[in-house]
């Protein structure tokens, strides 16, 4: 064997076994939640489940109120995405074609708050809260994200920033108005920017764990996340029945990453969002 | 040119327009919450009543706080080991993926997915896979005569396992844009030091290294300022413990506020990590002399 095709058989081998550490956990995690209880409790553990407990996807949710954390799941991120596009594409497209007084210094003034860890200003917004009756509702989850986020004004303004100006020129002559060419030329061309900005909102809303847990107390409020992070800490919960939860909360933003692979690339390599 | 001029203002009317809701959540949720944030960290308050003005209290209150200190500490070990780590394992995958082999793309899918996976979900199972009675790391740790070890329940293994689970988790996201940088070192670069006879090592000692340097400062201070702010594994993994050894600076601030309502405290607990990010960013940035910028004039 050439020297060359032991060195391409190591690392295949490599990638393999490298390949084999990451989706280990997946695996494992798929296969407890096919596993009968006695069986997900056997030492040394088995792989292969035997019987497969089919039913254990069909029964989460009488032992737990899984269809309404999916809807809530659901229902907060549809909101926050809603919010998250229109406030930051409009701020975007301001702030990279609008002349107006104040744009620069105030665009830096939002640039510099980047830096600010959120753990600071998490008590003041949740006092915010408080005093408006939103504690234990999802409107303190959702109303936010109509105020944009750094990251997707920034994101969207960079597009912006590199689309031609005769575009809008022409539609002026026209009479559009600026919300006309906003919403009628602007939106539709920054469709792919919009993309990994939704994306990103999608994947941080629908993982978020943090603020869940500050604002509801009710568990039929919970996201999915959290009620399955509450609910695995009861001694009595079945260990197959929380995998199951795991795979099912996991399954639409995997589908969506194999799907959207390039935007996920594309965002990351912009912003290195997520340390 | 009146109606320019009419032009103009509406433009800037329309400006001023469209990036209101931003701005007002910039005055709301950032500038105010900071300031607000600021004055509580000088009070005492429990939600109930109003705040009550105690100086620098809370800030001496930590001197002699010893589960802070521990926090602090485990924010630091955790921080120390997690980056570095990760930085190592995603660029070697990275490189992997460079090469030209078979099923680059489910590969990469694959190295990915831990990177888009919910915490929660993947905390829970690698709870599951460090149970010291029905885990498979003990199970396969036996083969090797390995007495069954309690990962998460002992005060010297839970911060480990906690890292390993975090590298692993990491990796994908650091891959990528190590990925990117690869792919964007020039050809003739490869050539040239080729024709000065380096092979694989010399090549990238002399080339890929030097010109991944620039991310490699990006990763390591993204990855550090994100390290720091870690909660949510090590809250459903160990919730803190055994005996605080998993306490976060974060989930004592999160204790501090929203279990025991001491919000003055953990509003002091916040700007302490606040001023920690803000060192160690201005650490690296001072000495970040290591790092080679192609197009720099020095």
């Amino acid at each position: 064997m050439s020297r060359q095709r032991l060195h391409q058989i190591g690392i295949y081998a490599l990638v393999a076994c490298g390949g084999a550490l990451m989706i280990i956990p997946f695996l494992w995690m798929l296969s407890t939640s096919l596993k009968t209880t006695a069986q997900s409790m056997a030492f040394p553990p088995e792989w292969w489940p035997r019987p497969f407990i089919w039913e254990n996807y069909t029964q989460i949710y009488e032992y737990m109120p899984f269809f309404t954390f999916l809807f809530n799941s659901v229902k907060i991120t549809f909101f926050v995405l809603v919010g998250q596009l229109l406030t930051c594409s409009l701020a975007g497209y301001a702030f990279a074609k609008l002349r107006f007084p104040g744009r620069r210094p105030l665009f830096l003034i939002l640039l510099s708050t980047m830096m600010i860890p959120s753990q600071v200003t998490l008590i003041p917004v949740f006092i915010i809260m408080k005093s408006l009756g939103w504690i234990n509702t999802h409107y303190a989850l959702i109303v936010p994200a109509f105020f944009g986020s750094v990251f997707g004004t920034f994101l969207l303004r960079q597009f912006f920033l590199g689309l031609p100006n005769d575009l809008e020129d022409a539609a002026r002559i026209d009479g559009c108005s600026p919300f006309g060419i906003y919403w009628r030329i602007m939106l539709p061309l920054a469709k792919p920017s919009l993309a990994t900005l939704g994306i990103f909102t999608f994947m941080g809303t629908w993982n978020d764990f943090m603020r869940p847990l500050i604002y509801l107390s009710d568990m039929d409020k919970m996201t999915l996340p959290v009620g399955l992070a509450l609910l695995s800490n009861h001694q009595d919960i079945r260990i197959p029945l929380i995998m199951a939860g795991a795979v099912l909360s996991l399954l639409p933003i995997l589908v969506l990453y194999i799907f959207g692979q390039k935007y996920f690339v594309q965002g990351i390599a912009l912003t290195g969002m997520k340390g | 040119m009146p109606g320019r001029r009419k032009l103009m203002r509406e433009e800037s009317l329309y400006g001023w327009l469209f990036v209101a809701p931003h701005v007002l959540g910039l005055l709301i949720f950032t500038i105010g919450a900071i300031v607000a944030s600021g004055y509580l960290s000088l009070t005492k308050w429990d939600l109930f009543g109003a705040p009550q003005w105690v100086g620098l209290d809370n800030y001496r209150r930590l001197a002699d706080d010893e589960i802070f200190w521990k926090s602090l500490w485990n924010t630091l070990y955790y921080t120390g080991f997690r980056v570095p780590f990760s930085l190592l394992f995603s660029l070697i995958v990275a490189l992997l993926m460079n090469l030209k082999i078979r099923g680059i793309l489910w590969w990469r899918v694959i190295y990915f997915a831990p990177a888009v996976s919910s915490s929660v979900a993947i905390a829970l199972v690698w709870r599951w896979i460090y149970s010291k009675d029905f885990g498979i790391l003990n199970s396969m740790l036996s083969w090797i005569g390995v007495a069954p070890l309690n990962w998460l329940g002992s005060e010297e293994l839970a911060m480990p396992a906690v890292i390993v689970m975090s590298v692993w988790w990491s990796v994908g996201t650091n891959m990528v844009i190590y990925l990117a940088a690869l792919q964007g070192v020039p050809e003739q670069l490869y050539e040239a030091a080729e024709l000065d006879g380096a092979g694989v090592w010399g090549k990238f000692r002399h080339v890929t290294f030097p010109m991944i340097t620039p991310t490699t400062f990006f990763l390591l201070i993204l990855g550090t300022i994100g390290s720091l702010q870690i909660f949510d594994i090590f809250y459903v993994m160990t919730q803190g413990g055994p005996n605080f050894a998993t306490t976060s600076l974060v989930m004592y601030i999160f204790q501090n506020a929203f279990e025991y309502f001491e919000m003055g405290y953990a509003s002091a607990i916040a700007w302490v990590l606040f001023i920690l990010i803000m060192l160690l960013s201005l650490v690296q940035l001072r000495f970040s002399r290591w790092v080679h910028y192609e197009g720099e004039r020095k």
